[in-house]
């Protein structure tokens, strides 16, 4: 197509230029969200990744740059951070298993039993907290176990689970609702038809279907809940979860390499998981 | 669907319990800012407006709120351009290494923010010997901001389609005058709620915070979490919870008003 010359000034003719040719329009739109994300925020993290593997001078406190397995060594030989690491994936997966289970009745019955009406406010209400402030959550529970709390349970590990799991609640609830709405009633109504009770039908009909979206919904509470050292600083009392060891290593200990290293625990755990959930399709449901 | 009477009690009880559990701390809060009492012993023991009063006056809080404010914004105006360019190169172009830009974009939220902040803050530290301040805090917000604006646009040139920027090509506009006249208008309110998004994430951010801001650079939630420990504090501290918790109501009202014409306002 040839462009009809108004005014052939060098606006018009970049634009003719770009109309043409798709692939310098294609550079041009990649080139500062690459240049951001893919250059300087993967080179991050490949930098942090190659300091896992230098350490600390112990006098000067500075970082030598020498190739050593040694913050791998310590970090897969020291009980502390076994128990650490350990106590981490078991409060992770406690915090999952909790919001699975307060938010997959609320789901259904937000999705299957509310009118459509309904439907729309309880979505925002779930909505809501997501916007209140984090700190503030978690400060809210800070407020409520003190010992002269509305609960006055005191701090600890139990308080820490209890904390994250009211934190990542509508992670949870949010895609699982989703899922429940894709799924058709008429399913549920031939189970039924079939002779299918309640519990048969979920566990026939309801729960496959809707699997990818709960693993979508403990992908959130699962990562979120690994990564967390904040929530453990405001209600944990004594107790560390990784995210601590990493902040301490940076902080009063002034050991990047090894904190790089320790940072690599998360990451990996959560690689796994990924690679573990993909069959499900729950990828998709984020 | 055929659920028993008793079924359709227990879920509607359950939804009520489980809605209940998610709003009374808030409330909770609420409740503690204007309690008389020091400690917040429970129940409160008088009320009063004493301590929003202190919470206005404070001028560290006040400066805060500023810089929390600042690094919002500028985050947030990174990300709008950075997140749409993204999604017009991903959307309407098909080239190697395409699903590749979608998992980059989504990467910083993916990982543990302490995984991102360290890994930034070691870059600018060591790498690039940047001084941490207002401006790494910025960079630093923008990284993990991207993705909302993203996901809003993507999903509205999705639906979009390309006939109406075809038909403006027909008409004689340039490139540039069908996307001020035709592209731009259509995409608005997603980057508004993309835009909100960011804002939101950025302003609520304390982690990556922590690592990429210098010492003199203190935002909102830095100030909380430095004042959390701090007896003395504590009711400045709830006022500003209490705060919080009542301003959360605007966004939802935008988005509301937003998903009107269908725009994704829900998480990440």
């Amino acid at each position: 197509m040839t462009t009809p010359v108004v005014a052939a000034g060098p606006r018009r003719r970049a634009a003719a230029f770009l109309h043409r040719h798709a692939g310098v329009r294609l550079s041009l739109l990649l080139s500062a969200p690459l240049a951001w994300l893919g250059l300087a925020y993967l080179g991050a993290l490949a930098a942090l990744f190659v300091t896992a593997f230098w350490s600390t001078d112990v006098f000067t406190g500075d970082v030598v740059r020498v190739f050593t397995w040694a913050n791998f060594h310590d970090l897969v030989t020291g009980d502390v951070y076994r128990t650490v690491a350990l106590r981490s994936v078991g409060v992770a997966v406690a915090v999952t298993a909790i919001d699975l289970v307060i938010a997959f009745p609320m789901a259904f019955a937000m999705a299957k039993v509310a009118s459509p009406r309904a439907q729309r406010w309880l979505v925002i209400l779930v909505l809501t907290p997501l916007w209140a402030s984090y700190l503030v959550k978690a400060y809210a529970w800070r407020v409520m176990l003190s010992s002269d709390g509305v609960l006055g349970w005191g701090y600890g590990l139990t308080a820490t689970i209890l904390t994250l799991s009211y934190l990542w609640l509508p992670y949870m609830i949010l895609p699982i609702y989703a899922g429940l709405e894709r799924l058709p009633g008429s399913l549920l109504d031939a189970a039924g038809d079939l002779g299918a009770r309640g519990w048969r039908t979920f566990r026939t009909v309801v729960w496959p279907l809707t699997f990818p979206a709960v693993v979508a919904g403990s992908i959130f509470t699962f990562s979120l809940s690994l990564g967390d050292y904040i929530t453990v600083k405001i209600v944990g009392g004594k107790s560390q979860l990784i995210g601590n060891v990493v902040y301490d290593n940076i902080g009063a200990a002034n050991n990047l390499p090894f904190a790089a290293a320790v940072a690599t625990v998360p990451v990996v755990i959560m690689l796994v998981y990924l690679a573990a959930v993909r069959r499900t399709g729950a990828l998709d449901n984020l | 669907m055929n659920l028993s009477r008793t079924a359709r009690i227990a879920l509607r009880a359950a939804l009520a319990a489980g809605l209940a559990v998610v709003y009374v701390p808030l409330a909770v809060v609420l409740l503690n800012s204007f309690n008389s009492d020091r400690t917040f012993g429970w129940p409160p023991a008088g009320l009063t407006l004493r301590w929003w009063g202190t919470a206005l006056e404070s001028a560290g809080l006040r400066d805060a709120l500023w810089t929390s404010v600042e690094a919002g914004l500028g985050a947030t105006a990174v990300a709008l351009v950075l997140g749409t360019m993204a999604a017009f190169a991903v959307q309407r172009y098909r080239f190697f290494g395409r699903d590749t830009v979608s998992l980059v974009i989504v990467l910083p939220i993916a990982l543990p923010g302490i995984v991102t902040g360290i890994a930034l803050s070691n870059t600018f530290h060591a790498v690039l010997g940047v001084p941490l301040g207002l401006l790494t805090v910025i960079v630093g917000h923008a990284t993990f901001c991207v993705v909302t604006v993203y996901n809003n646009v993507l999903a509205r040139l999705r639906r979009m389609g390309l006939s109406l920027e075809e038909a403006s090509a027909d008409l004689g506009a340039d490139t540039f005058t069908t996307f001020r006249l035709v592209t731009f208008p259509m995409m608005r309110s997603a980057l508004l709620a993309g835009g909100l998004l960011a804002f939101a994430l950025s302003f609520d951010e304390i982690i990556v915070t922590t690592f990429t801001a210098g010492a003199g650079v203190r935002t909102l939630p830095i100030w909380i979490f430095e004042n959390l420990f701090r007896p003395n504090q504590a009711p400045v501290v709830n006022v500003v919870a209490a705060a919080l918790i009542v301003l959360s109501v605007i966004p939802i009202y935008l988005a509301q008003r937003l998903s009107g014409d269908n725009a994704r306002v829900q998480g990440g």
